[in-house]
């Protein structure tokens, strides 16, 4: 089976796939992860938000976003962000957007939608007395919010955020569908270049594989020491 | 900005010649739901499998079950689908190697998607399926082996009716999860719904058109799914337990 076994032609490709491919999808995993985060929150503020109004549009969105698939939202912004950047910067054709900046902005604004409903069920499981608390002292809502609420929210929701991370990272696997050079389409071009199919996505699965392990080994660990004793 | 809105594009015949637009986005949904259908197939019954396996006083039978969920949850599902695609043929013996190459579409794409999405969801279903049975007071399993059960029957009678049916709502998003998963397919060829929304955009330059339908698509479609289930989850309840939330998981 392992007989016709090319072992050179991974080789001779590490450097393409590494240098270029595995830093674009680490790139795009960490710019998605942070903005993501961030819009993920303010997503989730909005829900839990007490203004009618608020509440149902981020509700809406995150609903939206997570009833269709990835590869769907791709293709959607791929086309939309020209047209949503001519309307920006008021010009009359389409903007044309390169692909790393249009991956970037479809991964944050889908994974917020995910990245929310973490941090919302992370707000949630702070006790009110402490946001009453925040109010008693003096504090407004963004003080609060800012000073006592998130940072435990945060605290608490750490290991589901990084799990999310990793799946947010196997995901930017579908930039394919854009012809983008990710770690994986950095791995194709060589496969089909050199007819070496079976080799190149054995080992892409298996550098995959290890990354993503390695990575949900730390969160298990993570998890095992902010635990609180006791409980669950 | 302009851009040249054209929603009488639905209505017209479709480059396939097999009707209208709209008939070809709709022949995508079928695609999408059988796809999807047989993979849940699989992904049950594997999944099942696997997940108890996970929760026997077998040592070895743990580790494979949990070697099996490790190996399918970090590997991105864009490469199983590769895999299953491109690199299954090669390494089986030649005869069936070439028996599946000579496979005519769309069954060459059909099947390898169905069961990469099978294996994969599998996965994902023991992770349910055990933290089901994990969920249920251990007396319960002490009770049926009291009463003389062996392991099986304590399983089959008492242990999996109620573990099933907690764990009713994540298989409920599995499914769904499985749906939108089934897009991945369109990689290897397999012209499901969002594969035919793309190949109506390049064909007509109706690009929101074309993507806002297939979004309403999978909007109702999620929708019909979860309305059923919760009627099905309020039948099946188990009288006396609080309904269970769980933790929220990550997760699409």
């Amino acid at each position: 089976m392992l007989a016709g076994f090319d072992w050179d032609v991974i080789q001779r490709s590490l450097p393409y796939l590494f240098k270029e491919g595995m830093t674009f999808t680490l790139t795009l995993t960490a710019l998605a992860m942070f903005f993501g985060i961030i819009f993920g929150t303010l997503l989730a503020m909005m829900r839990l938000s007490s203004f009618k109004a608020l509440s149902l549009v981020a509700g809406a969105y995150v609903n939206l976003m997570r009833s269709v698939p990835l590869v769907l939202v791709i293709f959607w912004f791929y086309f939309l962000v020209p047209y949503i950047g001519a309307w920006i910067l008021q010009q009359n054709e389409p903007v044309k957007v390169g692909a790393f900046l249009s991956s970037v902005i479809t991964f944050t604004m889908f994974e917020a939608a995910y990245y929310c409903e973490i941090m919302r069920a992370g707000i949630q499981s702070i006790p009110r007395g402490q946001v009453w608390a925040g109010y008693a002292l003096g504090l407004n809502y963004w003080q609060t919010m800012g000073n006592v609420v998130l940072p435990q929210a945060f605290r608490n929701m750490m290991p589901v955020l990084l799990t999310q991370t990793i799946i947010l990272f196997q995901d930017t696997s579908l930039v394919y569908v854009l012809s983008i050079t990710d770690f994986l389409g950095a791995a194709s071009k060589v496969a089909q270049r050199d007819g070496r199919l079976v080799e190149m996505y054995l080992f892409v699965a298996v550098v995959y594989f290890i990354i993503s392990y390695f990575l949900s080994y730390l969160v298990k660990r993570l998890q095992a020491r902010i635990a609180v004793p006791g409980k669950l | 900005m302009k851009y040249n809105w054209n929603w009488g594009i639905f209505w017209q015949p479709a480059a396939d010649g097999s009707g209208t637009w709209l008939h070809y986005l709709l022949v995508g949904v079928v695609w999408t739901l059988a796809t999807a259908l047989a993979a849940w197939v699989i992904a049950l019954a594997v999944g099942s499998v696997i997940g108890v396996m996970r929760t026997t006083p077998n040592r070895w039978a743990v580790r494979f079950g949990n070697g099996y969920v490790e190996l399918f949850r970090n590997v991105p599902l864009l490469v199983q689908m590769f895999l299953w695609f491109f690199v299954l043929p090669e390494v089986v013996p030649q005869a069936l190697g070439d028996w599946i190459k000579q496979m005519p579409p769309p069954w060459s794409a059909y099947f390898p998607a169905v069961l990469c999405l099978g294996f994969y969801t599998a996965a994902r279903v023991a992770e349910q399926v055990r933290a089901g049975i994990q969920s249920l007071p251990r007396g319960q399993m002490m009770a049926a082996t009291a009463v003389g059960f062996t392991l099986a029957q304590a399983y089959r009678h008492v242990v999996l009716p109620q573990a099933y049916r907690i764990i009713l709502p994540p298989l409920t998003s599995e499914f769904l999860n499985i749906i939108k998963n089934s897009s991945v397919a369109l990689t290897i060829g397999l012209l499901e719904l969002t594969a035919r929304a793309r190949s109506m955009q390049e064909f007509t330059f109706q690009v929101f058109e074309a993507f806002t339908a297939a979004t309403i698509l999978y909007l109702l479609l999620n929708i019909v799914i979860v309305f059923g289930m919760r009627w099905v989850e309020k039948r099946l309840a188990v009288p006396g337990l609080i309904a269970v939330g769980g933790a929220p998981q990550a997760g699409h």
